[in-house]
C-alpha cells in the first residue's frame, strides 16, 4: 500500500480481508495515511459494503442465498435448517469459532437453486442433507 | 486418436459437480487406456442438465446430462464416446429443442469454444466486429448502434446510441468505458456466463465502444460474488494484451485501450451507474443526483458511458453483421434478441436468448417445461428484485419494453423467477421491502426510511391474518412516495413488486379477494 489515491481503497481493503480475513482497527490509520483520506472516511467506506468486517469471522464462512428464485426453491427451510444446525443467527459465528452463517443476495446461480457459497465454493441444487454433507466436508469430518 | 470431451468450467456448472465429473472422466479413461482430451468450455445453459457432457464424434457433439461421477464408467461401457445411446444421452447438441429453437446472437459461441482460448475466439466469428470498427468513422460506429435498436440490456433499455454519441460530443482530457458486471438480481445470470464463457466478446466490446466515443481507458466493476468470471477476464485481459487486441497498438492499428478489471464488495446498489462510479473512485456507494449525466461526468468527472455486460456484448455481432441484420429481430421498439433466464421454480431453468416478442408464457411452458415441483405457477417475477410479480392472466404478455412498462412491470434485465402456488406473496412483498431496507444505499429517504416503514406495515398485515387490517391503504401511499422521490431505481421501483403483490393477490394480505381489474 504506497498508493495515495483514494480510488485505491477497495482493492487495498480487499488484500487486507483476504489475507486477514477481516480489516483490523489498527490499519485504519495506515489506510487513512496511505489513501490520502481522514480515518473517519476509511471507516464510512468499510461499513458501507457488506462484503469488509471489522470482526475476525469464522474459520469458514457460509453464505446462503436469501434472494427470489432460492427462495422459489426452498431457500427458506434450508436457511433454517443452517442455523438450527449450527446453532447461530445470520450474521453470527458458532461458539467454537469455526464457521460464521451469512445471508447473501444472489450467487448468480439462480438456475441451480438453491444455492449457497462455503468460503470461495459455490453449491447449487442444495438440500438439506446435501448442506450437511458440504458443513461435514468443509470441517474435515 | 485423442478425442474431445467438453465439460463446462461455468460456476454453475461446477457447483453441481463437473471437477469431480472431471476427475471421473480423467480416471476412467486413463484405466480404459483411452486418449481424451477434456476442453472446459462454458455453458450451452441448458441448466437442468448440468453437468453437460458433450462428447466430439462424427463431426459433431454428442450431449449426455445430468452427468453424475458415479455415471461415468456406465458412459463409456455404452460407447459414449462414439455417441453411444445411454439414459443420460439427448442426441447432437445442436438439435435439442431447448437450443435449436432459440435464435443465439451475442451468446453464439456460448458452451461451444473454450473461453480462454483467442484462436477459438477467431476462428468462430470473433474480432471481425472490431476489425470493421477499426477502419470505420467513430459516428459510423455509432450510427451502426443506432440502426440496430440496441437499447440498454441492464434494465434500464435507454437507446445505447444515444448515449455513446453524448459522450462521443462531450468534451473531456480522459473518457472512460465502464462495463456494468455487478449482476445482482436474482433470477439473472446471463452477465456472469457471458464473462465466464465468452470473455473475449466483452472485450472486444468495449474496445469498440471505446472507438467509437474516443476513451482509451475501460474498467469492469464485476461483483465479488463471482470469483469465476473474475479468475476468467483476469486471465482473457492478460491474453488479449500479449496478442495485441489490448493495449498500445490494438490489432496493429496504433490505437490504443487499456483495461482494469474492479472487484465490487457486495453492495447490491453499485449496480446503480452512479453508485458504481462512486464505488470505483474509492467511495462509499452513494447514488449521485443526475444530473450531471454520467455521459458528460462519469467516473473521476470525465465523460464516461456506462453500459451493462450484455449490451456491450451484443456491439461485436452488430458490428460485423451490420445494424439492419440486428434490427431485423424484435418486436415494436425492442429490436435484437434478449438472453432471457429462466429461473425460480421450473422444470427446465437456463438461458435462452431469443427475440424480443415471445411471450411469457411460451418461455415459462415450452422452455421452462412448467414447474419443477410439478404444482401450477402462480406468479412470476420478471426483471429482478425490483420487477412486478405477474399472475397466469398476464403470461401471454410479449416481452417488449413497452409492452411491459404499459402494466407497470419490467423487462429488466431479462430475468424470470417462478413461483408455484405454494408461495405466499405477502412475505414476498415484505421481502421486497426488507431487501430494500438493507441494500438501500441510504441517501433518499423515501427508500431509507420508506423501506423500513414498508417492512413494518407489512409485519403488521401479516400478523393480523386472517383478519383484515386497514393498513392496505397506508401501504399503498407509501408506496406511491417511494415511487414518487426516491433517488434512484431502488427505492423508486421497490413498490413494483409490492403494489403488484398487493394488486393480484389481495387474499394473501387478509384483503378480499381480487377486485376485477387490477391495475399492475
Amino acid at each position: 500500500m504506497s498508493s495515495t489515491n483514494q480510488a485505491d481503497l477497495l482493492p487495498a481493503l480487499h488484500q487486507l480481508q483476504e489475507k486477514l480475513g477481516y480489516i483490523p482497527d489498527d490499519a485504519i490509520a495506515d489506510l487513512a495515511r496511505t489513501h490520502n483520506m481522514s480515518r473517519a472516511e476509511v471507516v464510512g467506506v468499510i461499513g458501507f459494503y457488506h462484503d469488509f468486517h471489522r470482526t475476525p469471522p469464522g474459520r469458514q464462512r457460509l453464505r446462503i442465498c436469501r434472494a427470489e428464485s432460492c427462495q422459489a426453491m426452498g431457500a427458506d427451510a434450508l436457511a433454517m435448517h443452517a442455523s438450527e444446525r449450527l446453532g447461530v443467527e445470520f450474521g453470527a459465528t458458532t461458539a467454537d469459532g469455526e464457521v460464521t452463517l451469512e445471508a447473501v443476495y444472489c450467487l448468480g446461480n439462480c438456475a441451480c437453486s438453491p444455492a449457497v457459497m462455503l468460503d470461495g465454493e459455490l453449491h447449487g441444487r442444495v438440500s438439506t442433507e446435501r448442506l450437511d454433507a458440504i458443513l461435514a466436508e468443509g470441517r474435515g469430518t | 486418436m485423442t478425442q474431445r470431451i467438453f465439460v463446462p468450467r461455468d460456476a454453475s456448472a461446477v457447483s453441481v459437480g463437473a471437477e469431480r465429473v472431471v476427475r471421473a472422466i480423467e480416471h476412467e479413461a486413463q484405466s480404459r487406456g483411452l486418449a481424451v482430451e477434456i476442453v472446459r468450455n462454458g455453458s450451452r445453459g441448458l441448466y437442468w442438465l448440468e453437468p453437460l457432457i458433450e462428447i466430439e464424434t462424427g463431426g459433431q457433439r454428442v450431449a449426455y446430462g445430468p452427468v453424475r461421477p458415479e455415471d461415468v464408467a456406465g458412459l463409456f461401457d455404452a460407447g459414449w464416446l462414439q455417441g453411444g445411446t445411454h439414459a443420460l444421452c439427448h442426441g447432437p447438441s445442436e438439435d435439442i429443442p431447448y437450443l435449436k429453437r432459440q435464435t443465439r446472437l451475442t451468446f453464439a459461441r456460448m458452451g461451444v469454444t473454450d473461453p480462454l482460448s483467442l484462436e477459438d475466439y477467431r476462428s468462430h466469428g470473433g474480432l471481425k466486429g472490431l476489425e470493421r470498427a477499426l477502419a470505420m468513422k467513430a459516428e459510423d460506429i455509432v450510427g451502426a448502434v443506432d440502426t440496430g435498436g440496441l437499447r440498454g440490456r441492464g434494465g434500464a433499455g435507454f437507446p445505447t446510441g444515444i448515449k455513446w454519441r453524448t459522450v462521443m460530443n462531450a468534451s473531456g482530457d480522459q473518457k472512460y468505458i465502464v462495463c456494468n458486471a455487478d449482476e445482482g438480481d436474482s433470477g439473472t445470470f446471463s452477465d456472469r456466463m457471458l464473462m465466464e464463457g465468452d470473455p473475449y466478446c466483452l472485450i472486444e466490446g468495449m474496445i469498440i465502444a471505446g472507438l467509437a466515443v474516443g476513451a482509451d481507458t475501460g474498467y469492469i466493476y464485476l461483483r465479488s460474488e463471482y470469483p469465476e468470471a473474475w479468475d476468467v477476464l483476469e486471465e482473457a485481459i492478460i491474453t488479449a494484451t500479449r496478442e495485441g487486441v489490448l493495449g498500445d497498438n490494438v490489432l496493429g492499428s496504433g490505437r490504443r485501450f487499456e483495461l482494469n478489471l474492479f472487484k465490487g464488495a457486495g453492495a447490491y446498489v453499485c449496480g446503480e451507474e452512479t453508485s458504481l462510479l462512486e464505488s470505483i473512485e474509492g467511495k462509499r456507494g452513494l447514488v449521485r443526483a443526475k444530473p450531471p449525466l454520467p455521459a458528460l461526468q462519469g467516473l473521476f468527472g470525465q465523460p464516461t458511458v456506462v453500459n451493462n455486460v450484455i449490451t456491450l456484448a451484443s456491439v461485436p455481432w452488430i458490428l460485423a453483421q451490420g445494424g439492419e441484420a440486428y434490427k431485423a429481430h424484435g418486436s415494436g421498439r425492442s429490436r435484437g434478441t434478449l438472453p432471457f433466464q429462466l429461473a425460480g421454480n421450473l422444470k427446465h431453468p437456463g438461458l435462452v436468448e431469443v427475440a424480443f416478442g415471445m411471450t411469457l408464457r411460451e418461455l415459462l411452458y415450452d422452455f421452462g417445461g412448467g414447474s419443477a415441483s410439478g404444482r401450477p405457477i402462480r406468479a412470476v417475477q420478471v426483471g429482478g428484485p425490483l420487477g412486478a410479480y405477474l399472475p397466469e392472466s398476464r403470461f401471454d404478455l410479449p416481452l417488449d419494453y413497452e409492452a411491459f412498462t404499459a402494466v407497470g412491470a419490467t423487462v429488466g434485465h431479462g430475468g424470470i423467477v417462478a413461483f408455484d402456488d405454494s408461495v405466499d406473496m405477502a412475505k414476498m412483498a415484505r421481502y421486497a421491502m426488507e431487501f430494500c431496507a438493507i441494500e438501500s444505499c441510504g441517501k433518499c429517504t423515501p427508500c431509507r426510511i420508506g423501506s423500513v416503514r414498508g417492512v413494518e406495515l407489512l409485519d403488521g398485515m401479516m400478523a393480523a391474518r386472517p383478519q383484515q387490517s386497514n393498513d392496505d391503504a397506508l401501504l399503498r401511499d407509501l408506496c406511491q412516495t417511494m415511487l414518487d422521490g426516491s433517488l434512484c431505481a431502488m427505492g423508486g421501483m421497490t413498490p413494483y413488486p409490492v403494489l403488484s403483490a398487493l394488486d393480484h393477490y389481495p387474499e394473501d394480505f387478509g384483503l378480499a379477494p381480487k377486485r376485477k381489474e387490477a391495475s399492475a
